[in-house]
């Protein structure tokens, strides 16, 4: 019998081993995949376990916390959460995150390894980081003039630091509070609903992830490649070009919104946006350079990221003469985000050359010890520094007397470039109103601020003064905010 | 203080060489007491940064339970295996501080006082049987009054409402008890008496099936009452839907036959049987039937965007557990739902614990067993042996059932942890299990002349 009962004893060890390899299997080798199923509850616990880390503006928060006592315990709650939307995104339990929220997640919910005291800390304490606090480059004068700038249009605003890449706003309207999409309960769902119902997209961030077609302020990136590329060498000199302009192939005639452009110098057509002269321009300077000095600008770059990805803006690579020509003068298939047209106008400001824009200052821990800090990055020199100073000196001359006036600031050294952009079928809708500009106070060694400011329902006449007079207004409340916080 | 016997040794017994060691039993007691107490102390930690008010109240009550059984033990079975008590003080003591932290997320169900009710029940019920159950083989003589009262217990549920598909439960007034439970202890004191009795005939006697005489099928009169019992336990626990505990008393049965006759025939008829009815209950009945779905396709749910099901969620706490786990106090398997503090309280263990804390827990366990089988190797009356093999295999095949069942090894069947789970029966059965494996490990140790089977 005791032969029996050592072989019932083995069969009983045989379970418990199995047991074992079992436990082995799941707690080790299936444990990775397992934690990472999306239905596993505990990584959206662990997340909203603590406070998340705060955003700031200006040295303040922007975002806050509320201890809800649920499962998913804390919820973001959001200071002028309309304000700063575009910039912060929205930190959800339910649908996610976006923009900085998601750009800076590891900082702020304190999963970053780089938050710890010291390397290793946390996987051998198993102690979770406070989450870390991200310092941005919005200044909250700017951001601030901006929105009230924009009011109730539908538009963006981009604000940058030429010589830094600072973004100082970032503004998109109409806008909606992202603090509504905090929490877990019916409410969330239902303004969730409503946001993606809304005709006016209320969480498209416009300055960074909507496209639209330049229109003329795109006539600085085509003066800059005509300078660059020796087509024009004088600007005071007088272009060989007709009005109308027929574009080349095609029975198509181009005209213009003011007079005085036929044969007009680079200097006049700059001035007063003479569409027939920039065309041609475009057209003989080649699709080459223009192509080159517009991907030097940022254009047809999907990478970029401010730490949120920019959407890439478009000058098409292979045209023939006449779509060439019209994309010159920022049609056709040209399209450009708000910020694109800000880096375009900064790097008229910074002699050519355009600093990698960035929203992230530095972030830190907590407690304020810097984790990572944002420098200055040059990404390309978009033009010769003299064609720079040339345009410099044309851009300054539109605002001084001509189609830019209404962003003059006294006092204030201030360039500029009017556009209005056509869209729809036929050129149906409602133009785009651009403006883009910089400014320069006459005690500051370097202009301070450039900015980008579309405005989708622009309701004027058409022609170049719409981005006159509905942008330009705007784009000088935010110089004058910018100026002001220097 | 190990060592000086209270003069309680039987007197039949001559000066015996073996040591005692009662000492190291109360040595590891106060291991076992310091253990349950400091992972209660760490639960509170967890949760809510301070020690737990009631620390030095659960602290008391354990060791004093703990040292009252030694007390026992210490007057009635002074050669008892000394590693058996605090196995099971540590195991219960264990499942408290688990049950208290799962209690915790439940504020409006706590399990953890009834559980420590039931646990005083239980050692009280140890040490009744310690100190009154002198001899194992008295328990001989009431073989087939046990097994008329396995079955009444057993049939009993079947007129009382279902709960969670499973008719396994009496409910009288607050308490609901699962006499299945105490079934298992008498159905082993039957299974063990029965086949001492008839064990050559079953072994020897009989025509041959297979003409090279591997198999021999006993006549009917020694066969018939086994196998009829045997169908009626099985029968019973069909209706009842309890294909756990059908599990164990099949597994209980084999076990002790093999054991009893030697006849590896047995383990094959066994096996086939098993295979046999598991897949047409498997298949035709419809709870069980899901419950093999969700073994073979436990994210199933997920899949079908009804969210993770019982057993995805035990997994999902299994893995967060890792090698290390995530401390007492600082997981979350209290998203299994329903069954966490009973059926599925290895989750918890497994994921606070991790693979090192669950790894001790199952060596507990098997050393538990494999002091079982070792009484049983000791022992001289057949009746003892298969006695202590019949609870050691009970409690081996509990733990595999039930914890092979919630991490996804086999089809999960409802049964509880030895100790750990929450549940009054199971708790009390446990310790009833210990008191006699105490009882027969006594006679082993401390008996070196051979006794004469009663």
């Amino acid at each position: 019998m005791k032969r029996y009962i050592r072989h019932a004893a083995a069969f009983c060890a045989l379970l418990l081993i199995a047991l074992l390899v079992n436990a082995t299997r799941v707690q080790v080798f299936q444990a990775d995949s397992l934690d990472a199923d999306e239905a596993n509850r505990r990584n959206a616990i662990v997340r909203f376990e603590q406070p998340r880390g705060d955003i700031l503006v200006d040295g303040r928060p922007v975002t806050g916390s509320r201890d809800t006592g649920e499962q998913l315990r804390y919820e973001r709650t959001y200071r002028n959460g309309p304000l700063y939307a575009p910039v912060t995104g929205f930190a959800s339990q339910v649908y996610g995150t976006t923009l900085l929220e998601n750009a800076e997640d590891d900082i702020l919910s304190g999963t970053d390894p780089m938050l710890a005291p010291l390397p290793l800390w946390n996987d051998i304490t198993r102690a979770q980081n406070p989450g870390g606090r991200v310092e941005t480059t919005i200044r909250a004068a700017v951001q601030q003039a901006a929105y009230a700038g924009l009011g109730g249009k539908r538009g963006a605003v981009a604000a940058l630091e030429p010589s830094t890449g600072k973004i100082l706003a970032l503004v998109s309207t109409p806008s909606y509070d992202p603090e509504r999409l905090s929490g877990t309960d019916r409410a969330v769902a239902d303004t969730w609903a409503e946001l993606n119902g809304s005709a006016t997209k209320p969480m498209l961030n416009r300055a960074i992830r909507q496209t639209y077609p330049p229109g003329s302020t795109f006539k600085v990136v085509t003066a800059a490649a005509a300078l660059d590329s020796g087509e024009v060498t004088d600007p005071d000199a007088p272009t060989k070009s007709p009005s109308p302009y027929t574009l080349p192939g095609t029975s198509t005639q181009l005209t213009n919104e003011v007079d005085g452009c036929t044969n007009a110098s680079l200097r006049y057509a700059f001035r007063w946006s003479c569409n027939t002269v920039f065309a041609k321009l475009g057209v003989d300077t080649g699709l080459a350079p223009m192509v080159g000095t517009a991907r030097d600008f940022g254009f047809n770059d999907g990478g970029l990221e401010i730490p949120s990805s920019v959407a890439a803006s478009n000058f098409d690579t292979s045209m023939d003469r006449a779509q060439l020509g019209l994309s010159a003068i920022g049609q056709y298939d040209t399209r450009a985000t708000p910020l694109q047209m800000a880096m375009v106008s900064a790097a008229v400001a910074n002699g050519g050359s355009v600093k990698a824009p960035h929203l992230v200052d530095r972030t830190t821990t907590e407690d304020g010890d810097v984790v990572d800090a944002t420098g200055t990055k040059s990404l390309r020199q978009a033009m010769n520094p003299g064609t720079a100073a040339q345009l410099r000196e044309m851009m300054t001359q539109v605002v001084d007397e001509g189609t830019g006036t209404n962003a003059a600031i006294p006092g204030v050294t201030v360039g500029g470039k009017t556009g209005t952009a056509q869209h729809g079928i036929d050129n149906s809708g409602t133009p785009y109103a651009w403006f883009i500009s910089w400014a320069q106070a006459d005690d500051d060694p370097e202009p301070s601020v450039a900015v980008a400011v579309v405005v989708e329902d622009a309701a004027a006449d058409r022609g170049d003064i719409s981005g006159g007079g509905s942008a330009a207004p705007i784009a000088k409340a935010v110089m004058e905010a910018a100026i002001g916080a220097h | 203080m190990a060592g000086t016997s209270a003069g309680a040794a039987p007197p039949a017994v001559p000066a015996a060489r073996v040591p005692r060691r009662r000492g190291t039993e109360l040595t590891l007691l106060v291991v076992a007491v310091l253990l349950s107490v400091y992972g209660y102390c760490a639960v509170g930690l967890a949760k809510n940064g301070t020690v737990p008010p009631g620390a030095a109240g659960y602290g008391a009550g354990l060791g004093v339970l703990a040292l009252v059984a030694h007390l026992a033990v210490r007057l009635r079975a002074p050669y008892a295996d000394p590693l058996l008590l605090p196995i099971a003080v540590l195991l219960n003591g264990l499942g408290l501080v688990l049950i208290y932290r799962l209690d915790l997320e439940t504020p409006h169900d706590e399990a953890a006082p009834a559980q420590l009710i039931w646990s005083t029940v239980g050692v009280g019920l140890f040490i009744a049987a310690v100190l009154f159950l002198r001899d194992h083989r008295v328990l001989q003589r009431y073989a087939y009054l046990s097994v008329v009262t396995a079955l009444v217990l057993m049939i009993v549920p079947i007129f009382f409402p279902a709960v969670n598909g499973a008719r396994i439960w009496i409910r009288i007034g607050g308490f609901s008890i699962q006499p299945g439970e105490f079934a298992k202890i008498l159905l082993a004191v039957f299974f063990a008496s029965y086949l001492a009795a008839n064990r050559n005939a079953l072994a020897y006697t009989g025509r041959t099936l297979w003409r090279f005489k591997r198999l021999q099928l006993p006549t009917g009169r020694v066969l018939g009452p086994i196998v009829a019992i045997w169908l009626l336990s099985v029968g019973v626990l069909v209706l009842e839907r309890d294909l756990g505990t059908s599990l164990l008393f099949f597994g209980l049965f084999v076990i002790l036959l093999y054991v009893a006759t030697g006849r590896i025939g047995w383990i094959a008829v066994g096996l086939l049987l098993a295979a046999l009815g598991a897949f047409a209950v498997g298949s035709l009945e419809p709870h069980v039937h899901s419950r093999v779905e969700d073994w073979l396709h436990p994210f199933a749910s997920i899949d079908a965007g009804r969210g993770p099901n019982q057993l995805a969620q035990s997994l999902f706490a299994f893995a967060a557990g890792g090698m290390l786990g995530t401390g007492l106090g600082a997981g979350h398997s209290i998203l299994i739902g329903f069954a966490a503090k009973s059926d599925f309280i290895l989750a918890t263990a497994g994921e606070e614990l991790g693979l090192s804390g669950l790894c001790a827990i199952f060596l507990l366990y098997a050393l538990l067993v494999e002091r079982g089988f070792r009484a049983g190797l000791a022992l001289r009356d057949a009746f003892g042996r298969l006695l202590a093999i019949g609870l050691a295999s009970i409690l081996a095949l509990q733990v595999f059932v039930i914890a092979g069942g919630v991490m996804g090894l086999i089809p999960l069947t409802g049964m509880a942890m030895p100790f750990l789970a929450q549940g009054g029966s199971s708790v009390v059965t446990n310790w009833i299990i210990v008191a006699l494996l105490i009882r027969v490990s006594d006679s082993a140790r401390g008996q070196p002349v051979p006794a004469e089977a009663a």
